[in-house]
C-alpha cells in the first residue's frame, strides 16, 4: 500500500487520537479497577486514625488470625518448594510414559475452583468420608483444625512453583548437568552445583506467588476451617467475619494488613522478575555465541 | 545444617502447639457453633455465663465461637466438627444433624423449654426516612410503586422466613380462597426488585447501594440498623401479622459425650432461659419469652399476630416440599408474572 512508500511508516491504528485513547483507556480502567480499591482499603483502614487501627490489629482474636496465617503459610512453602522442584526435576530431566499427563495433573488446582477443593477435602477427611471415617478411630481430625487448613493450602498453591520452573529447565535443556555426570559429580552435587544456581530466580518467584496465595486463600479454607475464632480462623476468613459484625474499621485493618503483604509481594515479584529475565539473556548470548 | 533444621522442627512444632490450642488456659472448654449475626451475642453471653459458672463451680470456662450460615454449620458439624452446642436461627439445621448425621436424638426439640427455642424474633420492614411510601402492613406492600429488597428464599433461611410470613399474611386475610392467596404471593414475589444471596447481602443492597423502599429481614436486625443509624435515617415497621421465626439451640450428644462436656453443654443452653440472660438477649433485639422481661421491652416489640410454621404450611419438611422445591409454588408464581 501506498502509505508503506512513504518515509514515515504508519498503520491504521497509529494516528494519534486512537494512540491517545487507547492509553487513556488503559489508564482509567486501571486506575478504576485496581488504584483506587487498593487505596480505598488503606484510607478505610486510617478512617478512624491509627490508633483505631493499631487497636484493630492488636485485638486478641486478629493477632491470632495472623499468626495462624503465618504459620500455615510457613509450613506450605517449604512443602510445595520441594514438591514444585522434585517434580520440574522429573518433567524435565526424564522421559516415561505419563509425562505428559503429569504435566497436566499438575494444573488441577488451577482449574478446580478452590471451594470444590476444600469440598474435596472435606468430603475425603471429613468423619463420614472414606479416609475420615477411619481416621476417626485413631482420634485423628485433620477437618476443622490447622491440619486441614495447611492440606488444603498446599493442594491450592502447589503448581506456583512447578509451573516457574518447567519452561525455564526445558529451555535450558540438560547439557551442563550431562556434562556434570560425565565428570564423575553426584546426583545431589550436580543439583547443587549446576542445576539449582540456574533455576534460582524462577525459583524465589514461585516461592513469592505460592507465599501471597497461601495467605490470601480464602474459598478453600473456610470450607475445612470450622471458623473458631481464635482456633482455626485464618486472616482473610477474619476479615469476612469482622464484615459480618459491622466492624468495617476492623475487617478494613485487617484487609489492609493483606494488601499490604500483596504490595510486598509484587515488589519482590518485581524485583525477581528483572533479575529472571536477566539470566535468560545471559542464556541467550551464550548460546548464539 | 543439621541444628539449623533442629531449629526449625522445633519452631514449627511450637508454632503448632500454639495454634492448636485456645489461647486462655482454662479449666474447661467448650465450643459453640453458631449462624452468622449472632457473634456479638455469643461474645456477651459467654462473659455473663462464665462468670455464673464460676460462681457455681469454681470452675473456669473457655467458650470458643464458630460463626457461618447455619447450613453451612450444620454440614461442618456432620463432617466431624466437633462442636458442643448448635445455636441456629433455623430448625432445618439442627433437624439435619439428627436425620443426616445421627449426632442428636429425633426429639432434640423436647428437651429445652418452648421447642428449644430460648428466644424468638419475626420478620419486619425497614423504610426509609419518614417512611415517604406510608408503609404499615403487608398489603401497602403491593402498592404500584414500593420496590422491595429481601434475600433469595431459594437460598436463604431468611428469605424462606420472609416469603411465609407473606403467605400467613394472605391465609390470615382471605382465609381459604387460595386463588387470592396465591395472587397476593405473587404480586408481592413481583415488587421484590433485588433478591440477595443471604441476609446481609440484602442489608448492604438497601442501605449502600440504596435500592428499593422496603427491607425485609428479621425484627432484629431491622432494630439494630435502625439504632446503627439513629439519626433516623430509617425506620422500623413491624407488620400487624407475621411469622414466628424460633432460634433453636442443642447440645450435640455424640461430641458431648466425647468431650466430656454433657453437664456444662446443658447448663450453658438451659442458662439462656434464666431471667438476666433473657435480658440480655433483649438487649440484642430478640424477643424473649420471660414474663418480666418482656414487660420490661414491651414498647420495643409491638404486639404482633405470630403465626408458627404449623399453622402456615403444616410443617417445615412440608413447607420444603411444597414451596421451596424446584418447581415449588415459589418457583409457579414467579412464572406465571
Amino acid at each position: 500500500m501506498h502509505s508503506s512508500h512513504s518515509s514515515r511508516h504508519r498503520r491504521v491504528g497509529d494516528s494519534p487520537a486512537i494512540k491517545w485513547l487507547l492509553i487513556g483507556t488503559a489508564l482509567a480502567v486501571a486506575i478504576g479497577l485496581l488504584i483506587v480499591p487498593l487505596l480505598v482499603i488503606f484510607f478505610e483502614a486510617l478512617g478512624a486514625g491509627w490508633g483505631t487501627l493499631a487497636d484493630n490489629l492488636l485485638d486478641q482474636y486478629t493477632l491470632h488470625a495472623i499468626g495462624l496465617t503465618l504459620f500455615v503459610a510457613a509450613l506450605t512453602v517449604p512443602l510445595n518448594l520441594v514438591f514444585g522442584t522434585a517434580l520440574a526435576w522429573l518433567v524435565t530431566r526424564f522421559r516415561f510414559p505419563g509425562r505428559k499427563l503429569l504435566i497436566t495433573l499438575i494444573d488441577i488446582p488451577f482449574a478446580v475452583s478452590p471451594v470444590v477443593a476444600g469440598l474435596l477435602y472435606l468430603l475425603l477427611y471429613g468423619r463420614n468420608g472414606w479416609v475420615g471415617g477411619w481416621l476417626v478411630d485413631y482420634d485423628v481430625q485433620l477437618m476443622f483444625s490447622w491440619p486441614g487448613i495447611v492440606m488444603v493450602t498446599v493442594f491450592v498453591t502447589c503448581p506456583f512453583v512447578a509451573r516457574e520452573l518447567i519452561p525455564l529447565m526445558q529451555q535450558q535443556g540438560s547439557e551442563e548437568e550431562e556434562a556434570g555426570v560425565v565428570l564423575g559429580a553426584s546426583g545431589w552435587r550436580i543439583f547443587r552445583t549446576i542445576t539449582l544456581p540456574n533455576i534460582k530466580w524462577a525459583l524465589i518467584y514461585g516461592v513469592v506467588l505460592t507465599n501471597a496465595r497461601a495467605v490470601g486463600e480464602f474459598g478453600a479454607v473456610s470450607v475445612v476451617s470450622g471458623n473458631i475464632r481464635g482456633q482455626t480462623n485464618t486472616l482473610p476468613l477474619h476479615v469476612e467475619l469482622l464484615y459480618q459484625d459491622y466492624n468495617i474499621v476492623g475487617a478494613f485493618a485487617s484487609a489492609s494488613l493483606l494488601a499490604g503483604i500483596a504490595v510486598f509481594t509484587l515488589a519482590v515479584k518485581g524485583f525477581v522478575e528483572w533479575r529472571q529475565t536477566h539470566t535468560l539473556n545471559r542464556l541467550q548470548t551464550e548460546e548464539t555465541a | 545444617m543439621p541444628s539449623k533444621l533442629k531449629g526449625l522442627v522445633t519452631g514449627l512444632a511450637l508454632g503448632a502447639s500454639l495454634f492448636a490450642q485456645p489461647a486462655v488456659s482454662a479449666d474447661r472448654e467448650l465450643l459453640n457453633t453458631s449462624y452468622d449475626i449472632a457473634r456479638e451475642l455469643f461474645a456477651a453471653y459467654n462473659v455473663h455465663f462464665s462468670e455464673y459458672w464460676e460462681e457455681q463451680t469454681g470452675e473456669t470456662l473457655d467458650i470458643s465461637q464458630s460463626h457461618a450460615g447455619s447450613s453451612k454449620q450444620a454440614q461442618a458439624i456432620i463432617q466431624g466438627l466437633k462442636a458442643d452446642v448448635a445455636t441456629f436461627n433455623q430448625v432445618t439445621d439442627i433437624d439435619i444433624l439428627h436425620t443426616r448425621g445421627g449426632l442428636i436424638p429425633e426429639n432434640w426439640a423436647e428437651r429445652l423449654p418452648n421447642n428449644s427455642s430460648p428466644y424468638y424474633s419475626t420478620m419486619a420492614f425497614l423504610v426509609r426516612k419518614g417512611n415517604p411510601k406510608n408503609i404499615r402492613n403487608w398489603d401497602d406492600l403491593i402498592k404500584d410503586d414500593v420496590a422491595l429488597v429481601m434475600p433469595n428464599p431459594k437460598t436463604s433461611g431468611n428469605g424462606r422466613y420472609s416469603y411465609l410470613a407473606a403467605l400467613g399474611y394472605a391465609q390470615d386475610r382471605f382465609g381459604d380462597d387460595q386463588e387470592k392467596i396465591d395472587s397476593f404471593l405473587q404480586d408481592f414475589l413481583s415488587h421484590v426488585k433485588v433478591f440477595d444471596s443471604g441476609g446481609r447481602g440484602a442489608t448492604t443492597t438497601f442501605i449502600e447501594r440504596e435500592i428499593g423502599d422496603v427491607l425485609l429481614t428479621f425484627e432484629s436486625e431491622v432494630l439494630n440498623l435502625a439504632d446503627r443509624y439513629d439519626n433516623g435515617e430509617y425506620e422500623v415497621v413491624t407488620p400487624k401479622v407475621s411469622f414466628l421465626a424460633e432460634f433453636p439451640v442443642t447440645w450435640i450428644d455424640e461430641y458431648v459425650k466425647q468431650n466430656k462436656t454433657e453437664d456444662l453443654a446443658k447448663a450453658y443452653l438451659e442458662h439462656l432461659y434464666t431471667e438476666d440472660a433473657q435480658r440480655l438477649l433483649a438487649g440484642f433485639n430478640y424477643r424473649v419469652h420471660n414474663e418480666t422481661v418482656k414487660q420490661e421491652t414491651a414498647d420495643r416489640f409491638p404486639e404482633v399476630k405470630l403465626l408458627p410454621i404449623d399453622v402456615i404450611a403444616g410443617s417445615w419438611e412440608n413447607a420444603t416440599k411444597e414451596h421451596f422445591a424446584s418447581g415449588g409454588k415459589l418457583d409457579q408464581l414467579q412464572r406465571r408474572r
